[in-house]
């Protein structure tokens, strides 16, 4: 049975994968909790998208037979996590073996037996509607109105995606379809198509509308970034890069950089596109029968930026603490895809992978530990470990652990020092969290990409209010458990225990930044 | 710009025609020379970020961060715990680093809730070259500080 209306310590709102992460933890943790979505089902997005072809995530089914093994979980983009045998690494059982990206309904299938078997209940088609904050003795309560009553609760997780299409308000954008209403690829038959948007779920609508349409445009200001050239997950994945190689040789798809100005309805009932190039700013004007607008996704957070949810950018992310808590509103947590607005240190402009499911999915099952503290005053236990067998804990850390190879430059393993004489294991933390948390002395394990195409570990260390980066060499096997690796991990452990030796020294004035 | 969302692309971008942001941007010195298609680009290519009060956006010691642009409240400028500086809208910080591809001497520290324009380190040099009249603003600017620098130290 389901959770009716009333009082809970935590209420997650959605059932997509965020929702259902952050419910199989908190279920496996004992955390009395109830979980609300508008769906009738699970899956969340992708009981809808992507429209055409398959997902862009992979699951590689034949790395390794054992699901326990971590590299397993490294080269499944699509599974959610737990421990539960029967619910581990379910991806693998919907694919059809034509290929490592499943379409979109092996996704749902997945998601839908994860959440039969290891989400617990979940009250469907039960819409939160509305927010109110009641100030009692203890400190805020939420109480959400929804289409089954009222569910009160001081710790509210809002799973419910980056999923509302955004259209800018361009003159005559009515006259485009948005994203979320692209019909089957044979109905733009024969058609001329203009997409606005030049990003993957554009390139996707492109991809799927090739075999169909007459002619294609995609069109955006800047030009469009590709994955295989940034070497990260920025830009247009390889799945889409087909229109890119009709736009070169003649096949009927023209990529233009182009600012849109209005649409119109022309006499013989096509469209009119009035663009101004990049660049020179020259007019043009596009005639087609079909504008599409993959124009971005915003949060649908409803009430809550005016109760006090600070939110960001086009996509209206809320702005989040390293624990993907509200800054603005404490009580107010997220998960899933909503947690890319934790923007983590983003170094060398890379992001983390939040965005993804096989970033998100980490981010929620440490978000439900850190609930079971607030709500339980659980601890987590923090093992002490020497400073030898700590070497050996973080080269292997570092070679196998799926969540800092997946979360890389997010989320780290944390050793700190202890009054003991060794190292306090404090578990997977978000970077940012460790530098900023002060305390003892500590390293936080981290795996890191650049943009060069390496995937790479670097060692921060927090000593004293100092903090310092130590990179290491990649590895192009990604093995980081050579002896120049542990020589490099152990001297690092030696700052450590020295401690409060590193502060790097001021510089002259005006060296400002 | 980021875009995956596994299929959708969650962040940012696209046609952002952020009539607004573009205004702010316009009644800057370091874009004052930029005109409305120039501008547009600006907005689109760099990442609109906030912080909350509090926030560290730049961190002493660690590299990879980028160039900044204060678009609305004011960050401090922090060296080992003293606050030598204060930046308010229209202000940019983070060139030092990204520039000279050195670790920050100073934290920067969001004193108020911060919105600020960010150009990601690997991107600033194609940036500036491609804007030389933004590049000349911020040489300005910087023989401002230096001017300044040299007066605090005479």
């Amino acid at each position: 049975m389901a959770q009716p209306a009333g009082s809970y310590p935590v209420v997650v709102v959605g059932s997509g994968p965020g929702g259902l992460q952050v419910a199989a933890e908190l279920k496996a943790l004992g955390v009395h909790h109830a979980v609300i979505s508008a769906d009738p089902a699970p899956g969340g997005m992708f009981r809808r998208w992507p429209h055409f072809q398959r997902l862009l995530s992979w699951t590689k089914p034949y790395v390794t037979d054992d699901l326990g093994d971590p590299l397993a979980e490294r080269a499944d983009w699509n599974s959610l996590l737990t421990e539960l045998p029967d619910a581990r690494g379910l991806q693998r059982g919907f694919l059809d073996g034509t290929s490592s990206f499943p379409s979109r309904a092996e996704m749902e299938a997945n998601l839908v037996a994860f959440a039969e078997r290891a989400a617990g209940d979940v009250r469907y088609d039960c819409a939160w509607q509305a927010t109110r904050l009641v100030e009692d003795p203890d400190g805020t309560r939420f109480v959400l109105e929804t289409q089954g009553g009222e569910y009160r609760a001081r710790h509210v997780v809002m799973a419910v995606g980056v999923a509302e299409p955004w259209s800018p308000p361009t003159p005559g954008i009515e006259l485009a379809t948005s994203y979320a209403d692209v019909g089957p690829a044979p109905q733009y038959k024969g058609q001329r198509v203009l997409i606005i948007g030049k990003q993957n779920s554009g390139f996707e609508l492109a991809s799927g509308m090739l075999p169909w349409a007459r002619s294609l445009a995609l069109v955006s200001p800047s030009p469009t970034s590709l994955s295989v050239v940034t070497k990260t997950l920025v830009g247009v994945r390889a799945r889409y890069l087909q229109p890119f190689e009709d736009a070169v040789l003649g096949g009927g798809v023209t990529i233009l950089d182009a600012s849109l100005e209005r649409i119109e309805r022309t006499a013989d009932g096509s469209l009119a596109v009035h663009l101004r190039r990049a660049g020179p700013g020259d007019p043009l004007v596009a005639e087609v029968d079909a504008v599409v607008a993959a124009t971005g996704f915003q949060t649908p957070l409803r009430d809550l930026p005016s109760l006090g949810v600070a939110v960001t950018g086009q996509s209206r992310l809320p702005v989040q603490t390293s624990w993907w808590e509200s800054a603005t509103l404490p009580g107010i947590h997220f998960a899933g895809t909503i947690t890319q607005g934790a923007r983590g240190l983003r170094r060398h402009g890379v992001p983390s992978n939040s965005g993804a499911v096989h970033g998100a999915r980490y981010n929620a099952r440490l978000l439900a530990r850190r609930l079971a503290g607030l709500v339980d005053g659980r601890v987590v236990d923090q093992p002490l470990v020497a400073h030898d067998a700590a070497v050996d804990l973080i080269t292997r850390e570092l070679t196998t652990s799926p969540e800092l190879f997946h979360q890389r430059g997010y989320l780290a393993r944390v050793l700190a020092s202890d009054a003991a004489g060794g190292l306090r294991d404090e578990g997977t933390q978000p970077l940012t969290h460790v530098l900023d948390a002060g305390g003892s002395d500590a390293v936080a394990v981290t795996l890191e990409a650049d943009g060069s195409g390496s995937i790479y570990p670097v060692l921060f260390t927090r000593i004293g209010d100092a903090t310092a980066e130590h990179v290491l060499d990649a590895d192009p096997r990604l093995r980081y458990d050579g002896d120049e690796t542990r020589k490099a991990i152990a001297s690092v452990l030696q700052r450590l225990s020295r401690g409060g030796t590193q502060r790097p020294k001021a510089g002259s004035a005006g060296g400002v930044s | 710009m980021y875009a995956l969302c596994t299929d959708l692309d969650a962040l940012s971008g696209t046609m952002s025609n952020d009539a607004e942001l573009i205004d702010t941007l316009a009644g800057f010195a370091l874009f004052a020379d930029l005109d409305l298609a120039a501008l547009e680009r600006v907005a689109h290519m760099a990442e609109e970020e906030v912080f909350a009060a509090g926030a560290r956006v730049i961190r002493q010691g660690l590299t990879g961060s980028g160039l900044h642009v204060i678009l609305e409240g004011a960050a401090a400028v922090v060296i080992d715990g003293d606050e030598r500086a204060r930046f308010g809208p229209g202000d940019f910080f983070g060139e030092i680093s990204v520039l000279l591809g050195i670790a920050p001497v100073a934290d920067i520290v969001a004193v108020q809730p911060l919105r600020a324009l960010v150009l990601a380190g690997p991107e600033t040099e194609a940036f500036l070259l491609s804007n030389p009249r933004v590049m000349y603003r911020m040489l300005q600017a910087m023989a401002r500080r230096l001017r300044a620098a040299n007066r605090w130290s005479g």
